[in-house]
């Protein structure tokens, strides 16, 4: 007689529990699971889903000669917009560091809560659960998926299967779609992709990204975690004794079983005490990754959580107390397993390692926002002519020429004064018009083009009486008075040939 | 066959190799591997349909779209030039003013100029046009035969002393050496008095070093052959003259050298360089887009 009459047994087997070389894995049918951890994960597919599509349709004023959309890659101009920042493709190395503080970031999410990542905010795991949200509605739970998979084709099951499949489709399409709009002006593009006016590479993108998503999302789902994906080898590395992972605490549920009278009336010798585990193997019928837990830790789990959910329920309706699958570090564990503690579930925030990644993290953090806040707007690149380095005058005097490249990096036009300093003596021309305000020989005014590059060239003569004797460095003087900016380029000159 | 056996750990075939016990598994290809590959025969012969492929004997078959990568080439040249052709036309019936003083077409003409100039004249004048013995340096402020647009233009198109060219710029300088005109002392005397013209700058840096050796007495004796002589190209003061392309010989600039030795080659000698006539050549487009570049290397006047 079954003791937990009301408890579902499955009968399901994880998918890594392999006894030859090689086996094709199964389709794995993740069961419907509600817990505090499916409402976590439900609050952040929310979020995370929002922030995608929503984003790239916020507005942010920057005037007549910026785009307004608050997060823009705007590759055709080779410009970045993120709200109040405009990045040249010189500075791209805020998003390196960006990406490295993403980096130190999940390796101090990993040492305290390990895959967190993986199982919460992965864009993955995100659109796997959306695409299951959509599976279960179409085609039913789990048993309801594996007896329709069983069933011949018929017009139930054709209809079944085109609407899912209509309906992933759609998803992957706006997801693909929702990509571009980082690219370009949202609204425009919205009304130009659907009246076929977009560039082919919009549609590329679209296309290839839709169909991404749908092989993702839809068919490779846990594979891609298992075989495609770095991520779970480096993290798994990155592990310690003091790191949350899901834990099947077996000191207490083993040894497991769901028959305990049947066992206990054996003609074994002495009784059998059987754990908490009634081995209905839920857990394993909740994992979107097919594996049972309580083989312990594996390379395949992404610490979803769903089994703790999953288990809970479990342990509530067998009046037992929760906690038998639960987030546990490997000390803890080892101190509840010997008796000395307590089982508990509690972030070890405090440790040598956090404390680095932490320092590290605010590190590059508080130096970015520091070079950010007193990054110049204006930016002078000056290039001596290598041919002819220096040309002879008719009257004994010497000419240089430089290329001199002034960036405004602001979506404003712009007066700048041009000097030169160090060079007594020297008389400074341009032969180009455009932009031309004034020029005396000592300084040039220049209207700068809102966030762009001009292009100048220099002509710097030097008379015959005061040449120098050898190479002299001087200043290029770029002042932006209205900005209050200046700008100081070291150059030479040359007076040999 | 018969050496083919199941594999007892994996339940595969194996190929019946065996080396020290070990057997090679055959493992079927995985099927995404096969559909591929047959894939891709397909994809091959619809290649062979529709492109060029097969060599024959003396061609090739030709495929049914008709490409070749040569006329792409030549499409891609053909959209360039009418990309082009707006700019070109402009530049075709417009003045070298009218082009200055438009910007864009300005650019354009510089641009196009530029690549003109290292086709064809970078041979004498170099690649920065900074010129070398006897091939004027374009960057400077000193012309033998002028430096306004036009007149830039003019050299260009017809050319410096070009025989083949009736409208080519003309002198002749005697040889007043070599013809016997002025005696060797005499050519001394004038060449010291020519090398005193020049204001040598003070530290006597100069980009063409002007070394000669004064000798002393004989700048006066010089000055009145030069008078005679020289004055009436080259100017009583030195200055030269531009119609006659009269070089300055008061200046800093010496095109074969400004030391005593090579002035005196120069009068004993004369110099006639010549520069051919481009117009024969290139057309009025380039010929413009080179006058506007050589214009504004830095000594336009």
């Amino acid at each position: 007689m079954n003791l937990n009459s009301d408890i579902e047994q499955f009968d399901v087997q994880a998918v890594n529990n392999k006894t030859k070389l090689f086996e094709a894995t199964g389709k794995i049918y993740p069961k419907r699971v509600e817990g505090k951890f499916r409402q976590l994960k439900w609050l952040i597919m929310f979020v995370t889903l929002g922030i995608y599509y929503i984003t790239p349709w916020l507005r942010w004023d920057r005037g007549e000669f910026a785009p307004d959309q608050a997060v823009l890659v705007d590759l055709a101009h080779r410009r970045f917009y993120f709200f109040f920042i405009e990045i040249w493709p010189q500075e791209f190395f805020y998003v390196a560091g960006l990406l490295i503080m993403a980096g130190l970031g999940l390796f101090l999410v990993t040492s305290v809560w390990g895959r967190a990542w993986c199982g919460y905010a992965c864009p993955q795991t995100v659109w796997v659960d959306l695409f299951l949200v959509v599976e279960r509605a179409v085609e039913g739970d789990r048993n309801a998926r594996i007896k329709l998979d069983k069933a011949p084709l018929d017009i139930s099951k054709f209809l079944k299967k085109s609407i899912k499949h209509l309906i992933w489709l759609l998803i992957a399409f706006s997801t693909g779609g929702a990509w571009i709009f980082y690219f370009a002006d949202a609204p425009t593009l919205l009304i130009d992709f659907f009246t076929l006016q977009a560039s082919s590479i919009a549609y590329m993108t679209v296309l290839i990204l839709t169909a991404t998503t749908y092989l993702l999302g839809g068919f490779m789902r846990e594979q891609v975690c298992t075989y495609m994906c770095p991520w779970p080898r480096i993290q798994a590395a990155m592990l310690d004794e003091d790191s949350l992972v899901v834990t099947y605490n077996d000191y207490r549920g083993e040894p497991r079983g769901g028959h305990q009278k049947k066992l206990a009336d054996t003609s074994l010798p002495g009784t059998l005490e059987l754990g908490d585990c009634i081995d209905c193997n839920k857990c394993v019928a909740v994992c979107p990754m097919g594996i049972d837990i309580r083989d312990g830790q594996q390379m395949e789990c992404i610490t979803c959580a769903l089994c703790i959910d999953a288990c809970d329920s479990v342990m509530e309706k067998t009046g037992k107390p929760t906690g038998l699958i639960s987030y546990a570090t490997l000390r803890d564990y080892d101190l509840a397993a010997a008796g000395k503690a307590p089982p508990r579930s509690v972030p070890i925030l405090l440790r040598p390692r956090t404390i680095i990644y932490s320092f590290i993290w605010c590190a590059i953090g508080l130096l970015m926002l520091f070079v950010l806040a007193n990054r110049s707007r204006l930016d002078v690149n000056v290039l001596h002519d290598r041919n002819p380095i220096a040309v002879r005058l008719a009257d004994g005097s010497v000419r240089n020429g430089y290329t001199v490249k002034i960036l405004n990096m602001v979506p404003q036009k712009l007066m700048a004064r041009f000097s030169i300093e160090g060079l007594p003596g020297g008389q400074m021309r341009t032969n180009q018009q455009d932009g031309l305000v004034t020029g005396n020989g000592e300084t040039m005014s220049f209207e700068l083009a809102p966030d762009q590059l001009k292009v100048l060239k220099v002509f710097v003569t030097m008379p015959a009486n005061s040449l120098p004797k050898q190479t002299q460095t001087f200043q290029f003087v770029a002042k932006i008075p209205s900005r209050g900016e200046r700008r100081v380029t070291e150059t030479n000159f040359i007076t040999r040939k | 066959m018969t050496n083919r056996k199941i594999d007892q750990a994996t339940g595969t075939e194996t190929t019946g190799h065996e080396w020290d016990g070990i057997r090679e598994l055959d493992t079927p290809m995985p099927r995404w591997w096969l559909i591929l590959f047959y894939i891709t025969i397909i994809w091959a012969i619809g290649y062979m349909i529709f492109y060029p492929a097969i060599p024959l004997i003396s061609s090739n078959t030709k495929g049914t779209l008709g490409y070749s990568s040569r006329a792409e080439l030549e499409d891609a040249l053909k959209n360039a030039q009418s990309a082009r052709a707006q700019q070109i036309e402009n530049i075709r019936t417009s003045s070298l003013a009218e082009i200055k003083a438009d910007q864009s077409l300005h650019a354009f003409a510089l641009a196009g100029g530029k690549a003109a100039f290292k086709v064809n004249c970078v041979q004498c004048h170099g690649s920065g046009a900074e010129g070398s013995k006897g091939n004027p340096n374009l960057n400077d402020d000193d012309w033998l035969w002028g430096g306004k647009l036009e007149d830039i233009h003019q050299t260009i198109k017809h050319g410096v002393r070009f025989e083949l060219d009736d409208d080519t710029r003309s002198s002749e300088m005697p040889a007043f050496g070599r013809d016997e005109m002025l005696t060797q002392a005499e050519i001394e005397a004038v060449a010291d008095y020519v090398l005193s013209l020049a204001t040598k700058p003070a530290d006597k840096m100069g980009v063409h070093e002007n070394s000669g050796e004064e000798t002393a007495g004989g700048t006066d004796n010089g000055a009145q052959i030069f008078a005679d002589n020289c004055a009436a190209c080259h100017g009583t003061d030195g200055g030269g003259d531009r119609s006659l392309g009269a070089p300055s010989l008061n200046d800093h600039i010496w095109l074969y050298g400004g030391d005593k030795r090579t002035v005196i080659e120069s009068i004993f000698n004369s110099r006639k360089a010549v520069m051919p006539a481009w117009t024969h050549r290139l057309d009025e487009v380039t010929i413009k887009q080179l006058a506007l570049y050589v214009h504004s290397l830095g000594g336009g006047e």
